[in-house]
């Protein structure tokens, strides 16, 4: 069985090398100062006894104020998972890129900039994946409701 | 996929994707928990019924709802027919791209054409089924089903020795197929590959195993493994995979209960707790997860797939770069991936 980490226990080794950088959300969720995101990611991949090496999926969410993002992480060698979030104001929508640590997230971080609209810094291919180039507006948004 | 190429030699790739976007995603929020069932189809639309699984198994996780024993089993033995069906398929459509043309895919449907109408008897629908619900499944099967499925399970075991006999030691197959195409183990990791194409890398990862969801705690089989990770490897894996799957069903009959309900008492709108989980199952194509959000009311407020077969693609231009135009049909037929999945 994958045991999902509780989020306090991360945050109080993540709080050693970044002090601040993360607080708990609820019980398995961490949420990521989005400044310190991928120093903090890059962390929970390197450090013995976390080892993030798998990255299932990136997740965004419209919350109207703002944009949530969950990277959910799992240690293949551990058979352990976490998920970190991170936020962003709606009118600057915008991530740094955690590609250079997994490359799971080339297709999805495209994908979420596609139909989330939120873009991610570092990523050397930011554009539209399934929607055409010249399409406007961002379908995922809850802009839209009737 | 967009190639460039130096004579016959790939120099650039660039897959090109979007053609089949129907916004799934986007109307999962204007549906209702269970309306949203025959939608979670059209994903992967060759493993029907291993979406409404992943999908239904994240519902009841957000609500809390406990599925009675007989559902559960009638769902794992639905679920592994599925994924040999769906094996047989990416095999030989694989074999089809190798230049084995067309031979070994009409045997391949032969079987597959049994294994459709046994879910035709359980739901009346021969490709996209609609079958699974929050907290159970739709129906129970006719009392013809479990004779049938088990005069199917004797046959299936010589139908597998036939494919092998013809195709496992193939020089042909084995002159087009071993070495090309390699996905090494960490990059494999890397890119977030899953199902066959992780485990043909070398790397023992299957959901069923590593976080066993309904019920595949109980029953006993083993998880293939390939050694270099190349298209091959990627095809004994699936055919692997196959005889396991016969292994589980046969446990699988042998504990299901006689009688009983298939489905859970569920309310016909189901309002979840606010809150958000993510549920993933082992799919033919890899894992394949739904990250749902509530927010109390009948419709999911987000709900994410996340798509196997999109993240398999990955490393599609690595894997590519270097080898001649015919190998690359071969190396992206062994990925065996569903346009309508990698879209959505």
């Amino acid at each position: 069985m994958t045991k999902t980490l509780s989020a306090g226990e991360v945050v109080k080794q993540v709080a050693v090398k970044f002090p601040g950088a993360a607080t708990v959300l609820n019980d398995f969720a961490v949420l990521v100062d989005s400044k310190s995101l991928r120093d903090v990611m890059a962390f929970l991949k390197t450090t013995p006894g976390l080892d993030f090496n798998y990255m299932t999926t990136i997740t965004a969410i419209d919350y109207f104020q703002y944009f949530e993002v969950a990277y959910n992480l799992v240690s293949m060698e551990h058979n352990h998972s976490l998920t970190v979030k991170a936020r962003t104001p709606r009118e600057v929508a915008s991530l740094p890129s955690v590609i250079s640590l997994w490359r799971a997230a080339d297709y999805q971080e495209r994908e979420i900039y596609d139909l989330m609209g939120i873009t991610f810094e570092g990523h050397p291919n930011m554009k539209r994946i399934v929607l055409w180039p010249e399409f406007s507006g961002h379908p995922l948004r809850k802009d839209f409701l009737k | 996929m967009r190639a460039t190429l130096d004579g016959e030699v790939v120099i650039n790739l660039e897959p090109v994707f979007g053609y089949l976007h129907r916004g799934i995603e986007k109307l999962a929020e204007e549906r209702t928990y269970t309306g949203f069932v025959p939608l979670t189809d059209r994903l992967d639309y060759v493993a029907s019924m291993s979406n409404n699984f992943g999908y239904c198994l994240a519902v009841e996780k957000l609500a809390g709802i406990k599925v009675p024993e007989r559902g559960e089993y009638i769902r794992v033995i639905m679920a592994e027919l599925q994924r040999i069906a769906a094996h047989l398929i990416s095999v030989g459509s694989f074999l089809n791209d190798s230049g084995a043309y067309f031979t070994p895919f009409l045997l391949m449907f032969r079987e597959r054409e049994r294994i459709i109408d046994l879910f035709e008897m359980a739901c009346g629908q021969r490709l996209l089924y609609n079958y699974y619900r929050p907290g159970g499944v739709s129906q129970d099967v006719p009392k013809e089903f479990f004779p049938a499925l088990k005069e199917l399970l004797k046959q299936l075991p010589g139908y597998v020795d036939e494919y092998e006999q013809l195709l496992k030691e193939n020089e042909i197959l084995m002159a087009r197929a071993k070495g090309v195409g390699i996905l090494p183990k960490e990059m494999a990791i890397n890119i977030g590959a899953s199902g066959p194409t992780l485990r043909a890398a070398g790397v023992k990862w299957d959901i069923r195993k590593a976080d066993p969801y309904s019920i595949y705690d109980r029953f006993e089989f083993d998880i293939p493994v390939g050694v270099q990770g190349d298209c091959y490897d990627r095809y004994r894996v699936r055919m692997e995979e196959i005889k396991q799957s016969l292994r589980i069903l046969e446990q699988a009959i042998k504990q299901t209960p006689e009688k009983g309900p298939v489905r859970a008492e569920v309310p016909q709108l189901i309002r979840p707790p606010v809150g958000e989980c993510y549920a993933h199952i082992e799919a033919p194509t890899g894992e394949l997860g739904f990250y749902l959000v509530s927010d109390g009311s009948i419709a999911p407020y987000r709900c994410h797939i996340r798509a196997p077969s999109l993240m398999n693609l990955t490393a599609l231009r690595d894997m590519m770069l270097g080898w001649k135009i015919q190998d690359l049909i071969i190396i992206f037929g062994s990925f065996a991936i569903t346009m309508g999945e990698i879209d959505r």
